[in-house]
């Protein structure tokens, strides 16, 4: 149906754009008056009033139609007789009568489900019928006017060109909507899950079980289940483990992003950074999935092995295989920003440091780098951020248990991890085990928007400095 | 200390210095030396299935078909007897047990092939033809040297006795290794043998279409608006700040924001290229907007006092001038956003493409997977012939990447123009 509208509605504005343009060429010939724009402008005038009220009345037509049509009719089942205790069933129930409206349900049928179909029926056809007739009036309202408008001899380039600009700045605005939608959907769900556990639990409990949270209505929980859950949630493992994969990451990622970016900005010939930076600039292009499956399954298990003929036990889930693999996949990130951030420092500072004798290698240590420092730990700032929100590494190659450990050679789990464990799969929604997901997203949001945030200030200021 | 050995001194450390610079690098050249090694040694065999030449009678008796069937009587006919008849002569065994452990050396799809052997020609009735059919996984993996075959039985997916047949059929040429047709055109199977990545590159490519056509535009004009047209003020501030934002919020975040909002508030279907299309637009859209605004930047001011000087609107020089002289650049930021969005693997776990689909989707509102996906799901099946089929998805991921990022790069240098 939508379809066939869009269909539609696309040859009306065509049509119209080449009857605006000639209606122009005649009312001008006739009547001898000089337009104000070009005919064609006549026809994009009309060719956009016909088309985006409709095809913004539509979106947001059909985007709230199913929510509207669903509560309607669940309405109306309960009202028949239905009877469901929570969400999930009422879901079922709706699920279970739209299939039947579409001739794919071949369950028992009851008369409340047969009662309910046909009222869906009923319903689908009316939202149907009136989103239609409610389109055209649009369309044939909006024509009017633009026709009118067009008869007057409008400026209408100028009307063009203002319409299309607030198309622009809405464009811009998607961002805006995204980071509200963002925002809303973390807090919406965590507010639930603060609702039943006390943040503070959260935030300064040492223990992390969702397993332990069976209970699906949040409320209506007893004492001991309530004592119960107190205690599963607790953060600091997660945070615990998160910045300990983190911080092996960084162990590998700074020392070798750090010379690297050095070398190129100021040994390097032309020649080997033209082949070397693409080279290295690999790394940040595989995509995680990659490197999750190389630490899974060929450097865990290598050191596994290793371990086993030192002595040692090595988890195969190992800490220390996740952040070196975390480690090497952020190298890039730290050598292309802090080589961008050295060739920066102006040349006097550099043929200051040569002119009173310092050798190359003194000039960068005492001279480049005191200089770039903040842009250095602005890029080293961005790489933790990338760190603590990489998902696919650390879901393959690191555990899946909470374990409070600083044991490298231990399996720990990490915030992204959970995440993804607790959200795969069959879900229940309303349970604190789904809801905790939400609130974990929400910490790790917070936690790389203030890394961003201060590592974006460091290197602007850094900028300005030099610009 | 004398002056000389301080000179020394430090000299020594300036070499040590450099080496420490190379030796980063090296490193780092290294890394992904080896990890495009190991993909490649692991996954290079798996465009090759291993195969069992079996001949294959279609006796009268046990068909309920005649010559020249029409094709639903012989997709609805059951070769399951013709099947067996013929695999237990592949090798001269005793008894019911060794004819079982015989049969296991054939893939789940042999009855399947043989079907379609008679789909091509269907007055095959009384006659014997030569099939090549796909082997087990286990066979699969012997023959391409992947599994050791000196462990002891009870340690092995293997017995002794389909090993010797194994030696029996490599003596007598029987086994070979062909094209691997599956692994192209087969969604997922919870057989190796059968499994393939069909549905999964079908899923990848509907995704990124969709993020393609809803990422591009509103990118574009985005930047158009942010670059050429927005006043200074607060609101555009906000606008950049929160541009800059989104492209560093982790991928794993948007996967929330699909799953709320996409999935539990608008209720579009589950595990579908539409929803994975629409969360890979709105995290690659930050991403594009940022090369694009730098390309629009790039044309110097000139082009477009030049045109407001010969009497065009604002409009006219953004959209006449700035933007087609801007394209080259924009289109490589678009293209290498994409790429990023093509291996993305943690939004769509979150929105459910982790489910097993064997279908290949037919339209991007089916159930489906992708190719990320596909490499996450494998890797964590124990058998072992999924290894390299891992491997090998990950060969196809990353050449369609190169492709991508190649042809950023040319277009970019073939293009753009070099404003001095």
């Amino acid at each position: 149906m939508n379809i066939v509208l869009i269909f539609l509605i696309t040859i009306f504005s065509v049509s119209l754009f080449f009857y605006g343009k000639s209606k122009t060429k005649t009312i001008s010939l006739k009547d001898n008056i000089k337009l104000n724009a070009l005919p064609k402008f006549y026809g994009y005038y009309l060719v956009l009033w016909c088309s985006i009220p409709a095809l913004v009345f539509l979106l947001v037509w059909s985007l709230f139609e199913p929510v509207i049509i669903k509560s309607i009719i669940i309405e109306t089942a309960a009202n028949q007789g239905a009877i469901f205790s929570d969400k999930n069933e009422a879901n079922l129930i709706y699920e279970k009568i739209k299939a039947i409206h579409l001739g794919t349900y071949f369950g028992d049928i009851d008369s409340i489900l047969r009662e309910s179909a046909l009222a869906y029926a009923k319903f689908i056809n009316l939202f149907t019928n009136s989103k239609v007739v409610l389109i055209f009036g649009i369309i044939i309202a909006s024509v009017i006017y633009s026709l009118k408008k067009i008869k007057n001899n409008n400026k209408a380039r100028d009307d063009v060109e203002v319409i299309l600009k607030g198309l622009l700045f809405v464009s811009s605005l998607i961002a805006i909507l995204t980071t509200l939608g963002i925002i809303f959907s973390l807090l919406f769900e965590s507010i639930k899950f603060f609702s039943v556990i006390n943040i503070f639990d959260y935030l300064f409990g040492t223990n992390w079980s969702p397993q332990r949270a069976f209970v699906r209505d949040a409320s209506s929980i007893t004492a001991a289940e309530f004592e119960e859950l107190k205690d599963a949630f607790g953060f600091i493992p997660l945070i615990a483990g998160t910045s300990f994969i983190a911080f092996i990451a960084m162990l590998v990622a700074v020392p070798i992003g750090l010379f690297s970016g050095i070398y190129m900005a100021e040994y390097a010939s032309i020649k080997v950074r033209r082949i070397s930076k693409p080279i290295i600039e690999i790394l940040a292009g595989i995509p995680t999935v990659v490197y999750g499956f190389f630490a899974a399954l060929t450097v865990g298990p290598f050191f596994r092995q290793v371990g086993e003929n030192l002595g040692l036990t090595v988890s195969s889930e190992s800490a220390l295989a996740a952040g070196l693999i975390m480690g090497i996949m952020i190298i890039p990130y730290v050598s292309s920003l802090s080589d961008d951030v050295i060739n920066s420092v102006p040349q006097s500072l550099r043929d200051g440091s040569y002119a009173v004798g310092a050798t190359k290698s003194e000039t960068i240590k005492q001279v480049v780098i005191p200089a770039a420092l903040p842009g250095i730990i602005g890029s080293v700032l961005l790489a933790v951020s990338r760190a603590i929100g990489e998902t696919m590494i650390v879901v393959m190659a690191a555990g899946l248990a909470a374990n409070l450990t600083i044991n490298p050679l231990e399996s720990t789990t990490t915030i992204t991890t959970q995440i993804v464990m607790i959200l795969v799969g069959d879900q229940e929604f309303d349970s604190p085990k789904t809801q905790s997901a939400f609130a974990l997203g929400l910490t790790l949001f917070i936690a790389t928007l203030i890394l961003n945030y201060i590592a974006q200030r460091a290197v602007k200021k850094y900028r300005e400095k030099y610009d | 200390m004398t002056k000389e050995e301080r000179l020394k001194k430090r000299h020594r450390a300036e070499k040590r210095f450099r080496f420490y610079g190379l030796t980063s690098i090296f490193v780092a050249l290294l890394f992904v030396v080896i990890l495009v090694q190991n993909i490649f040694s692991k996954g290079s065999s798996a465009f090759k299935k291993t195969v069992i030449t079996t001949e294959v009678f279609f006796d009268q008796e046990l068909l309920e078909i005649q010559n020249g069937a029409s094709q639903e009587e012989i997709m609805e006919a059951d070769f399951y007897d013709i099947m067996i008849e013929n695999l237990i002569k592949a090798y001269p065994a005793k008894d019911r047990d060794e004819e079982d452990e015989l049969l296991k050396l054939f893939s789940g799809d042999a009855e399947i092939e043989i079907k379609k052997a008679f789909l091509n020609d269907n007055n095959l009735i009384g006659k014997t033809i030569t099939l090549d059919l796909t082997a087990s996984d286990d066979i699969d993996q012997l023959h391409k040297g992947n599994y050791p075959r000196d462990l002891p039985e009870e340690r092995r997916r293997i017995s002794d006795f389909q090993l010797v047949i194994y030696d029996y059929f490599v003596e007598n040429k029987k086994i070979n290794k062909n094209f691997n047709n599956y692994f192209f055109n087969n969604g997922d199977s919870r057989d190796p043998e059968l499994a393939g990545i069909g549905g999964a590159l079908v899923g990848s490519f509907y995704s990124i279409l969709i993020c393609l056509l809803l990422a591009f535009p509103v990118a574009v004009l985005a930047s158009i608006y942010l670059e050429e047209f927005a006043p200074k003020n607060k609101i555009t501030d906000f606008i950049e700040i929160n541009i800059n934002n989104l492209a560093a919020v982790p991928s794993i975040v948007y996967g929330l924001l699909a799953l709320q909002i996409l999935l539990a508030t608008i209720q579009l279907p589950r595990s579908t290229p539409l929803v994975a299309g629409i969360t890979l637009a709105l995290m690659t859209l930050p991403r594009i907007i940022i090369p694009c605004r730098a390309s629009l930047k790039a044309v110097p001011p000139s082009i477009r006092e030049g045109a407001l000087a010969v009497g065009a609107s604002k409009f006219q020089s953004v959209f006449h001038h700035v933007v087609p002289l801007a394209l080259p650049g924009t289109l490589s930021g678009t293209i290498i956003g994409l790429a990023q969005a093509l291996g993305e693997t943690a939004p769509l776990i979150l929105i459910g493409m982790v489910a097993f689909v064997v279908d290949i989707p037919s339209s991007p509102v089916d159930p489906s997977s992708s190719l990320p996906v596909q490499v996450y799901l494998w890797s964590e099946s124990a058998e072992r012939g999924f290894v390299e089929k891992t491997s090998a998805t990950i060969m196809m991921l990353l050449s369609f990447l190169i492709v991508m990022n190649f042809i950023a790069v040319y277009l970019r240098q073939k293009f753009e123009k070099r404003w001095n």
